[in-house]
């Protein structure tokens, strides 16, 4: 297997996030391709490409494409989730950077599909360079005829607004990204109604992650067998994988799906000590860790999931043995403190149950009868919370007891501090390559 | 503390122990629109949408909940309901899943997965619980204590240090809020956004941090912010007029009737020592769900203060000079040889609060002991036109329209009538009906007011004066065929008529014709809680008991048998109503002015002074400035030669008495209020021990002084001669229809009044309440802008508002509404209209911008 640059095959073009740029690479004329198709028949292409959900679930796009109601008499949506907050997950943020128009032409495409006039990019907060590249491109696109009214004389419109959150984690969740676009508190809704059915505004919305979008136009222009050249029948196509931790080249690689973590290892320039890693997750720090054994798994969503871990977001995060896992786990967990919306007790008493106790153990305080507690807390949550968070938050400590036992039975005596150097895991460290 | 109502449904009872039947033999009948599912094995057929945990409660198994009520939208945050389904990975909550057909629902009882699921709630919903239920005024009476007692692990492994707040944080006035003990329900909130339509409360922050908060500038000043008080399932939420006063277990608790207006609610009443503690709505589904509104909650410090204890007469021998106490049969004594003189030429005011009982007490005691029909309970602006309804649609005709008919209404107009001021639960009712999307509210006014915009209320606006004017503009096809206007032909449409309708002429008139050319249903609202009762009983001149003609032999014949008098005793002209009475005291007064002026003949003969047409007045509760022109109304008592008050307090009234009976207030006796529908609403007597003497109880001891025994004294009594008169069966008369005359055209510098109570104000029953007098709306006055830029005045600046007789100044508020007109509360800090203008609605005022006195030279 190798690189397989798509999204990423310009972005060291210096205009490449220009109209222009995107122009020169056949950018925008998958719009008038898509009008000549009809919006059921771009539906059934996505669908027949397999092409899966980027942001993480992996719910295959098409179908839910094809849960919006047709002829309804209601307004329908398409709403891109560019809030990127997941731990370790950087690969969104540098496509919007680099590669907008493929985001916005996804989003004409989309939105023609669905019959939606409306689309939204709700971008997080953070980031104002992203969200001023991508109101530029927006703005691009108006001018250049392909957003606005009857666009390209097809008599489809779109108004395309690029949205800034304010900086929550639960604002990735699909329906609290719905209520903090309609203007209220960030936090996630009662399901059933799915947005498919009554969404933003409560009309049928659909919600993509940037990456699913922004392959929506290659799809269109190579058509649906093109996209299964990659991958596994289940997990077909490519996917940004962004490499962070302890290796020599941190970044956004490009690969098809089934790559195993060995060779994008390689890809990165191996740990940045040589050897192996001491544990990594495949999808930020919402999914199960795993360690140097399962550096060979193919990077799927089936393979993953048989080896009682996730996908995710396919943003692997890699540590080596200079890092405490119990200081990890205690980092994770008060983001999740941190980021709980409240909504519901598991996750709102949960979170900052765990987190304290876990900083018991961080001081080297803990017992042996808190690491049963603790698991038992985190089964208290797993599947009781409200959304996906409390789920999220139950995940990294159970994988870390069960790998790491022994570490953190001696996080019952001596510090994380103590046992580990703070300053051995940083880049601050004598040999450290970066 | 909330009983749900459970849905219709049935329920089988599981079958014996044993093999089990077959499959086929057992199979239970399924009505159309129903789904039979299983909970803990036991069988269970519900409407299809009801929810697990309502099933469950059919079932009497019990599944612990903080954020379910019955009443508002499911929202499944607490997690503490969550059951398995089987086929479902994870646990789900109870509260917010509906019934599948075939369904098989597994709880704690029976479920692992879900009895570990609920007891992990349980035991995270108690770790940052600061578990001061000793202190807390919830202790007792808390679902998190029951819930934590009945389904949680009984023992906490948390020992990390507890979440704490600085506390209470004031919501209002009235609502305080200890943060540390809330546990994101969202209870509170949903009540106040879904059911009171006031979102002034917001969960804040997020996590672990998240509580319950106002904006900064906008405290929690809802009517219906009791409720959430009452609904919040931990201590988080107490009444400043509650919080610290007493332990649920050392409550003894009533049900009771509220006093307060004529929606009827049913409360409860906890007592400790002989002393009212609190008020809390109760549950009745036909009338007020189970909610009430903060006055009917909170207002009852008065049934303490200020209580008259002794029977009252003046002191010297000649009747004049200052009240002294004296013994009960002294004053009914005197209050009798004064009555008996006077005889027919007595008046009988009762106001609007009596029970039916006690108005049926003094109908019969103007009909039996003074022989007179000189009697009117409406004790506010009024018209012979209002009398005419009430004797031909509304007295003796029984439950009316409803609230059930409210819910399903297409359309319901509203005809000088603030539901959220006047019968808040009307309100409520209406909101829920307009939230379900079915019901349009359709409001004469002159401006969309807070409760008409919570309704959505499609606004016809008026100027006081203009409403018939409207109404018959809605009864003729408009020039666009009518399609933009309102339908009332659709069936089941309701108009309802406040009383402020009597204020207008012609408009009753044109009302009852609308209603007659559409087919609406027309239903009579009154504010105050015993006028339907007082209606009914007979109070009103020309009416006997349940809707009876005076005017008619046969009605007179079948209440003379029930009083055991003699047909011919009883009268047979209409005797004198408010109106009549105040127009009879200025007759009498005229005449001894003209005989005091007239020059002696000079033949020695004296011109004879013609006998005065008022020469005794009862008076029930009545408080003067509730009068039209409160002045005028007690100049009228002062030149009457004997006044008889039977009070509970001293007020301006009891002071121009020459005989005071001092009786019980609704906690020291039982009785019967009827709500606006015409629906009995009984109530017990609260203070037992109470040796108070009720209206009737007094009353009968006057009749018997003066020699015309009434019979029937107790409650139970009055009830049962009540029941056995029956409603009225005979011919009615017709109504004459009034003409509306033209509108009031106000001049330069004018605009026509225009004004209603707010629900807390000044009224005399919200004395002493502080807490609750914080959450009142402030009192404004209201013009368009065309009106406030013609008259120079600016939204926010103070103007003055002058009638005839005085002025009242206030802050402007330039609203959208009709021009030349200008509105003020009608009895609120500032604003008393009767009191300070001795004006009313429809009356031309004049308006000037005023002067601020802390603005010396009065720059503008």
């Amino acid at each position: 297997m190798t690189l397989t640059p798509v999204l990423t095959a310009h972005w060291d073009e210096a205009d490449s996030h220009t109209i222009g740029g995107y122009r020169r690479h056949g950018g925008y004329e998958q719009v008038a391709r898509g009008f000549e198709l009809g919006p059921d028949a771009l539906i059934q292409m996505v669908k027949d490409s397999g092409l899966r959900g980027r942001g993480g679930a992996g719910f295959p796009t098409g179908m839910k494409w094809g849960f919006v109601p047709q002829g309804d008499g209601k307004p329908h949506y398409l709403v891109v989730n560019a809030d990127e907050s997941e731990p370790g997950a950087c690969k969104d943020i540098p496509l919007m950077l680099a590669n907008p128009h493929a985001l916005v032409e996804g989003c004409i495409l989309t939105s023609y599909a669905i019959r939606a006039n409306w689309a939204f990019i709700y971008v997080r907060g953070e980031v104002p360079h992203v969200h001023r590249r991508l109101r530029a491109a927006v703005r691009e696109a108006y001018a250049a005829g392909y957003l606005g009214r009857n666009i390209m004389g097809s008599g489809f419109d779109l108004e395309l607004v690029v949205h800034a959150g304010a900086g929550a984690y639960i604002c990735g969740e699909e329906t609290a990204l719905l209520d903090s676009l309609e203007g209220r508190r960030g936090q996630p809704r009662l399901k059933p109604p799915f947005p498919a059915v009554a969404g933003l505004y409560a009309s049928p919305t659909v919600v993509n992650n940037v990456e699913t979008i922004a392959n929506v136009p290659y799809i269109v222009r190579n058509g649906a067998e093109w996209l299964t050249q990659w991958g596994t029948e289940k997990s077909p196509g490519f996917k940004l994988m962004s490499v962070s931790g302890h290796v020599r080249r941190p970044g956004v690689y490009e690969v098809a799906l089934g790559t195993t973590m060995r060779q994008l290892l390689e890809y990165a320039g191996g740990m940045r000590h040589g050897g192996e890693p001491k544990f990594w997750l495949p999808g930020g720090s919402s999914v199960p860790m795993l360690t140097a054994e399962h550096l060979d798994l193919p990077l799927t969503y089936e393979d993953m999931a048989a080896a009682g871990t996730m996908l995710g977001t396919a943003t692997p995060m890699v540590f080596d043995d200079t890092v405490s896992v119990v200081k990890a786990i205690t980092r994770w967990l008060d983001f999740y403190k941190h980021e709980s919306c409240g909504k519901c007790t598991p996750c709102r008493e949960g979170t900052g149950w765990i987190a304290g106790t876990l900083h018991r153990f961080e001081a080297g305080q803990g017992t042996e009868a808190e690491l049963g507690m603790l698991e038992e807390l985190c089964a208290q949550i797993m599947g009781r919370s409200f959304c996906a968070l409390g789920d999220a938050a139950a995940t990294p400590f159970p994988a870390a007891l069960t790998h790491f036992r022994s570490e953190w039975l001696a996080a019952t005596h001596t510090p994380a501090d103590q046992a580990f150097d703070p300053v051995a895991a940083t880049v601050l460290a004598a040999g450290a390559t970066r | 503390m909330t009983s749900p109502t459970p849905a219709p449904g049935t329920v089988t009872t599981p079958p014996p122990p044993g093999p089990p039947p077959e499959a086929t033999e057992r199979a239970p009948a399924v009505p159309a629109d129903h789904v039979a599912a299983s909970i803990d094995g036991v069988d269970v057929v519900v409407p299809k949408g009801t929810l697990i945990i309502r099933a469950a409660e059919q079932l009497g198994i019990e599944i612990p909940r903080f954020c379910d009520h019955p009443l508002l939208d499911p929202v499944a945050a607490c997690r503490a309901c969550l059951v398995e389904i089987e086929g479902q990975p994870k646990p789900q909550p109870a509260c917010a899943v509906p019934v599948g057909d075939g369904m098989k629902v597994r709880t704690a009882q029976t479920s692992p997965m879900a009895r570990t699921a609920q007891r992990g709630v349980l035991e995270f919903l108690l770790i940052n619980h600061p578990l001061d239920c000793p202190v807390c005024d919830k202790g007792g009476e808390c679902p998190l204590q029951n819930q934590a007692m009945s389904h949680g692990p009984g023992e906490s492994r948390f020992i990390l240090p507890k979440r704490t707040f600085p506390k209470p944080v004031a919501l209002s006035t009235q609502v305080l809020l200890d943060r540390e003990r809330c546990v994101s329900c969202a209870r509170c909130t949903r009540f106040a956004d879904e059911i009171a339509g006031d979102p002034f409360i917001s969960l804040q922050q997020r996590g672990g941090r998240q509580i319950v908060g106002i904006s900064d500038d906008t405290p929690f000043n809802s009517y219906f912010s009791g409720n959430t008080v009452q609904i919040c399932p931990v201590g988080a939420l107490t009444s400043a007029a509650y919080r610290f006063r007493s332990r649920p277990f050392d409550l003894v608790s009533v049900p009771t009737t509220c006093e307060h207006c004529a929606s009827g609610c049913a409360l409860r009443t906890d007592v400790r020592r002989s002393t009212v503690m609190r008020r809390l709505a109760w549950d009745d589904p036909d009338v007020n769900a189970e909610w009430n509104c903060d006055k009917g909650r909170f207002a009852f410090p008065y049934l303490q203060r200020d209580r008259l204890d002794a029977p009252l007469v003046r002191g010297a021998a000649d009747g004049a000079g200052a009240h002294v106490a004296v013994s009960w049969p002294e004053a009914t004594r005197t209050a009798a040889a004064a009555l008996a003189e006077a005889g027919p030429r007595t008046v009988v005011l009762t106001g609007g609060r009596l029970t039916l009982e006690d108005a049926y007490a003094y109908a019969k005691f103007a009909r039996v002991a003074l022989g007179t029909d000189s009697i009117d309970f409406r004790h506010r602006a009024t018209s012979a036109e209002e009398a005419d309804l009430l004797r031909t649609v509304v007295a003796g005709c029984g439950l009316g329209v409803t609230y059930a008919d409210l819910d399903v209404a297409p359309t319901v107009l509203l005809v000088g009538f603030e539901p959220e001021e006047e019968s808040p639960i009307v309100f409520l009712r209406l909101r829920a009906a307009v939230r379900r999307g079915g019901t349009q509210v359709v409001t004469v006014a002159p401006f969309a007011s807070p409760g008409a915009a919570k309704l959505h209320a499609r606004v016809l606006g008026a100027a006081p004066g203009q409403e018939p004017g409207v109404l018959a503009a809605l009864a003729q096809p408009g020039p666009d065929g009518g399609a933009d206007r309102p339908d009332l032909s659709a069936a089941g449409s309701v108009i309802l008529l406040g009383e402020r309708a009597a204020q207008v002429p012609g408009l009753i008139s044109q009302a009852v014709a609308l209603a007659g050319s559409t087919g609406a249903r027309l239903a009579w609202v009154p504010r105050r809680a015993g006028e339907r009762g007082a209606l009914e009983a007979g109070a009103l001149p020309g009416l006997l008991p349940w809707g009876r003609p005076l005017g008619d032999p046969d009605a007179r014949a079948q209440v003379a048998t029930a009083w055991g008098v003699d047909p011919a005793a009883l009268p047979t002209e209409p005797g004198l109503d408010l109106a009549g009475f105040l127009a009879a005291v200025a007759q009498d007064e005229a005449d001894a002015a003209a005989h005091a002026a007239a020059p002696d003949a000079g033949d020695g003969a004296e011109a004879q002074l013609p006998a005065r047409r008022v020469a005794a007045v009862v008076l029930a509760g009545v408080e003067a400035a509730d009068a039209p022109d409160p002045e005028a109304f007690l100049a009228a008592l002062g030149a009457v030669p004997f006044v008889l008050s039977l009070e509970t307090r001293t007020t301006e009234v009891t002071a121009l008495a020459d005989v005071v009976l001092p009786v019980g207030v609704v906690t020291e006796k039982s009785g019967t209020f009827l709500d606006w529908e015409g629906r009995a609403r009984p109530f017990g007597q609260v203070l037992r021990e109470s040796t108070a003497i009720t209206d009737a109880r007094a009353l009968a001891l006057v009749a018997r002084a003066m020699g015309r025994p009434l019979g029937s004294i107790e409650v139970a009594d009055l009830r049962a001669e009540l029941a056995g008169l029956g409603r009225w069966q005979g011919p009615r008369p017709a109504a004459a229809p009034v003409a509306a005359p033209v509108p009031p055209a106000p001049g330069p510098g004018q605009a026509v009044l225009a004004t209603w109570r707010h629900l807390l104000d000044q009224g005399r029953l919200q004395a002493g309440e502080e807490a609750l007098a914080g959450t009142a709306r402030p009192a404004v006055a209201r013009t368009s802008p065309a009106t406030a830029a013609a008259l120079g005045l600016v939204d926010g600046g103070p103007v003055t508002v002058a009638g005839a007789h005085g002025a009242v100044t206030l802050p402007l508020v330039v609203t959208a509404m009709v021009d030349d007109v200008v509105w003020v509360p009608g009895n609120s800090a500032g604003s008393r209209v009767g009191v300070d203008l001795r004006a009313g609605a429809g009356d031309v005022v004049r308006l000037t911008p005023a002067v601020r006195s802390d603005e010396p030279g009065g720059a503008p």
